[in-house]
């Protein structure tokens, strides 16, 4: 009895393993084969991203636009650069028009000028998806469209996403939207697809400045990971308990 | 590739400030409507079990009537979501792969749970009509009639024990139905307060009180649109026999009573009550704990949705009606129109808590004003503009006039 | 005729026992949750897969390097060597072989990304040589003037 339970559950694998392939691939898997389907857990990525080096010149979001097939002109984006301007008086001017996807070529926010001498400090900040250990997008989803891989990145399921929305309501970062395409929910995955082959993601490769960094967490020789580490990082909006996957270095108190 | 690209959202947000890029108003007017339709679900159904389980006599016809009444709104509480969903092809996979630490995900089972329950409390309550239609309409000529009692036949379910001790059986059954009713209509709705209540990202939803005050104005509002319809479908009954009394007609109708009329005020009132405690303690603790979002929340709810919020949900839709339902000497013209003003109320409250919850960014730097896409020029303009809604909101009506050629609502005293 | 009470649950349990039927077709094989937890981890296994599958569009500059290590050579050497080539060119998938060829962006917008000045006194972009976008010939490709793979100003055309 006990036997045959075992075979039934080992069946039971296995099977739901060769579900998981696409039949043109059916062949026998090897065991790093096996483990590269389900994700691989000595890996957990995440981000650094250093404001101090941002320049905005938004090739991060273009890249990422054009690398992820994210139509170009609409408004919508899975990486964007926000521009923080505090002036004397102590208000703070932010803009990211079309997600700075053409970069910052003008020194006006929302029209207004604002002076040089004004200016008590200005920067940029890049956004992306924060890829969080507790996803409160992934717990909203009520099909299981949405999860979290082994390695830490959150995707989307695009042939299952029912499009209800409550993933993009419940991301207090503001990073998911409505594919204008696929129509259903769409976010950053840090390029999956690429970091899974060893290459950096779009953003990252296109950055001339070395303000975004791919990492790996659970590689202790890894320099972002030393960084993390080693150095004082800040993320963004830990209140809400979301344990925010992207790390960032000169944050202010400015940055929403 | 056709088919014109779409942004969702941007035919009808307007940003002001600083606002994520990617954020827009995304649950429109459809999720305006879904809460209010499963609300007037779970208030009907309430209503009709406060006469089947704590036997309130007066309460007799009006349970009837609604609880056919909330047969009828049950398919239009889904049909909002239907509108919403942008793969509304897949509205089955939440029933497929429920993923259960979502709130949605328990909307399908809920759903179904309770239209069974009403499906068989009607199969009850109406057991004994159908086995006499079937009996009646044996043997008779004609298409129609022949028809007419296969339906029937079907419905009476091979049951065709119309004797009392059946009968007896089935007030029995339709007793425990309600009242096993009573928790899953309040569940139905209560979620959908849990829905908005857990979403911890967003600072005007979040509040473990939501979940209560949406089924205390599910409740308030439920009342509300039954006593509505029954004020209605007996004024005009009577209308038409007063005029059909000219040409020689039958005697008139029952006419509205207004005793009964006022019994259901009074649980209306109690409700309300409740409802509008809840809500105010809701904002008062908002203020005085003066979290982050409260400078953005405040600058909502005193600036730009103060007319929303206090001139037309609490002034219009509660103070209003409140006072005219406790001014003595009741008619029933003032009450249809307490009523009237009751069912906005209600409906306001919805546009605040869903509108209102997306009209400030998550930067809590900048606004976002929803434009109700009143002339459609796209699919999305139509299911989520001002024609989706009013599709929608006609439904149950339309719904009812099928179901009460089936199962009559109201007795005529001719019957 | 005892248990009529009963008929409409047969009914329902007709109808649960039909869904879990027509669900049993309806879901894919691999869905569950593999080992992980409910809450992060249910989803479709073969989507990671899908995923993985997505073609990369940015080859990145060493792959423009194979055929072009002339050009590669000389921007390297430039203060533009923390450029990649297809931030100007464009991504480089299907290159050579389509038709179309690839897209470069020569506008001045483009240069202006880094070369506009922003007064910004906490930021890295004050540090970068920029002009007055207005007032430095206006309306002119920055190309004209000046050679984007070596853009010192003794390198100037």
């Amino acid at each position: 009895m006990k036997q045959s339970r075992r075979r039934f559950i080992k069946a039971a694998a296995a099977g739901t393993l060769a579900a998981a392939i696409p039949l043109s691939r059916l062949k026998f898997l090897s065991p790093a084969e096996v483990k590269a389907a389900t994700g691989d857990a000595s890996i957990r990525w995440i981000f650094l991203v250093d404001t101090q080096k941002c320049v905005g010149c938004g090739f991060c979001v273009k890249a990422c636009k054009i690398e992820n097939e994210v139509p170009y002109d609409a408004p919508i984006t899975r990486t964007w650069v926000e521009r923080y301007v505090v002036t004397a008086d102590g208000a703070t001017h932010i803009d990211s028009p079309l997600g700075g996807r053409d970069g910052f070529i003008d020194g006006r926010i929302d029209g207004r000028d604002i002076k040089p001498g004004e200016i008590s400090k200005a920067f940029f900040v890049p956004k992306l998806c924060n890829q969080c250990d507790n996803p409160p997008c992934v717990q909203v989803c009520p099909v299981g469209a949405t999860y979290q891989t082994l390695d830490g990145v959150v995707l989307v399921d695009r042939s299952w996403c029912i499009g209800c929305g409550y993933c993009i309501m419940a991301c207090p970062y503001g990073v998911r939207f409505f594919h204008p395409v696929h129509k259903v929910a769409e976010k950053c995955n840090f390029c999956y697809h690429r970091i899974s082959m060893g290459l950096k993601t779009a953003c990252e490769q296109a950055c001339p400045f070395g303000a975004r960094q791919l990492g790996n967490l659970h590689d202790p020789a890894d320099p972002v990971t030393r960084r993390i580490m080693t150095e004082r990082v800040a993320v963004l909006k830990d209140e809400y308990g979301t344990k925010p996957q992207v790390f960032y270095i000169g944050l202010d108190e400015a940055v929403r | 590739m056709s088919e014109p690209m779409v942004v969702h959202g941007l035919d009808w947000t307007i940003k002001e400030l600083f606002v994520y890029p990617n954020e827009f108003i995304y649950w429109a007017i459809q999720i305006v409507m879904y809460p209010y339709m499963t609300g007037l679900v779970a208030g009907a159904f309430v209503l009709s079990s406060l006469y089947h389980v704590f036997g309130q006599q007066d309460l007799k016809e009006m349970a009837r009537f609604s609880l056919v009444f909330s047969l009828a709104l049950l398919p239009v509480a889904a049909m909002p979501l239907l509108l919403h969903l942008q793969q509304p092809l897949r509205a089955i996979n939440p029933l497929l792969t429920p993923h259960f630490t979502s709130a949605i995900a328990a909307f399908g089972f809920v759903f179904s749970a309770y239209a069974m329950i009403v499906l068989s409390e009607i199969w009850f309550v109406y057991r004994k009509y159908f086995v006499e239609q079937a009996n009646a309409l044996r043997g008779m000529p004609g298409l129609v009639n022949s028809g007419k009692h296969l339906l029937y036949n079907l419905l009476t379910l091979g049951a065709h024990d119309s004797g009392d001790s059946a009968v007896a059986k089935d007030k029995k059954a339709v007793k425990i139905l309600a009242a096993t009713g009573i928790p899953v209509a309040c569940f139905l709705h209560g979620y959908a307060g849990f829905i908005f209540g857990s979403v911890k990202a967003n600072a005007l939803w979040m509040s473990p009180l939501m979940p209560v005050i949406f089924i205390m104005s599910a409740v308030v509002s439920g009342i509300a649109l039954c006593m509505l319809t029954y004020i209605c479908i007996l004024k005009w009954s009577q209308f038409r026999t007063a005029r059909n009394k000219g040409a020689g007609g039958q005697a008139a109708a029952g006419g509205v009573q207004i005793e009964t009329i006022n019994k259901a005020a009074r649980y209306l009132l109690g409700f309300l009550l409740a409802a509008i405690s809840l809500e105010l303690l809701d904002l008062i603790f908002r203020g005085y704990t003066a979290m982050k979002s409260w400078d953005i929340l405040r600058s909502i709810m005193y600036g730009k949705d103060f007319i929303n919020i206090f001139v037309l949900q609490y002034g219009l839709g509660n103070l209003v009606p409140l006072i005219l339902l406790l001014l003595p000497r009741a008619t029933v013209n003032r009450t249809a129109i307490a009523l009237i003003l009751v069912l906005y109320g209600i409906f306001m409250m919805r546009w605040n808590v869903v509108i209102g919850g997306q009209a400030f960014s998550l930067s809590f730097s900048g606004y976002m004003h929803y434009q109700l896409p009143i002339i459609p020029h796209n699919l999305e303009t139509f299911k989520e503009g001002l024609c989706g809604a009013l599709t929608v909101a006609a439904m149950p009506f339309i719904l009812f006039y099928g179901l009460n050629k089936i199962i009559p609502a109201i007795k005529q005293t001719g019957h | 005729m005892k248990n009529h009470v009963l008929r409409p649950l047969w009914l329902a349990l007709a109808a649960v026992a039909l869904f879990l039927a027509v669900r049993y077709f309806l879901v894919p094989a691999d869905f569950g949750v593999h080992g992980r937890n409910f809450t992060y981890g249910f989803h479709r296994l073969g989507n990671i897969q899908e995923w993985r599958a997505f073609p990369p569009r940015y080859q990145g500059n060493k792959g423009c390097a194979k055929c072009h290590s002339e050009n590669y050579r000389h921007n390297m050497a430039s203060p533009h060597a923390v450029i990649q080539c297809e931030n100007c060119h464009g991504a480089a998938l299907g290159h050579p072989d389509l038709a179309e060829g690839i897209t470069i962006d020569t506008s001045r917008d483009l240069c202006l990304r880094c070369h506009a000045a922003l007064p910004y006194p906490t930021s890295e972009r004050s540090v970068l040589p920029a002009v007055d976008p207005e007032n430095h010939n206006a309306g002119v490709e920055c190309r004209e003037c000046h050679d984007p793979h070596n853009p010192d100003l003794e390198g100037m055309k």
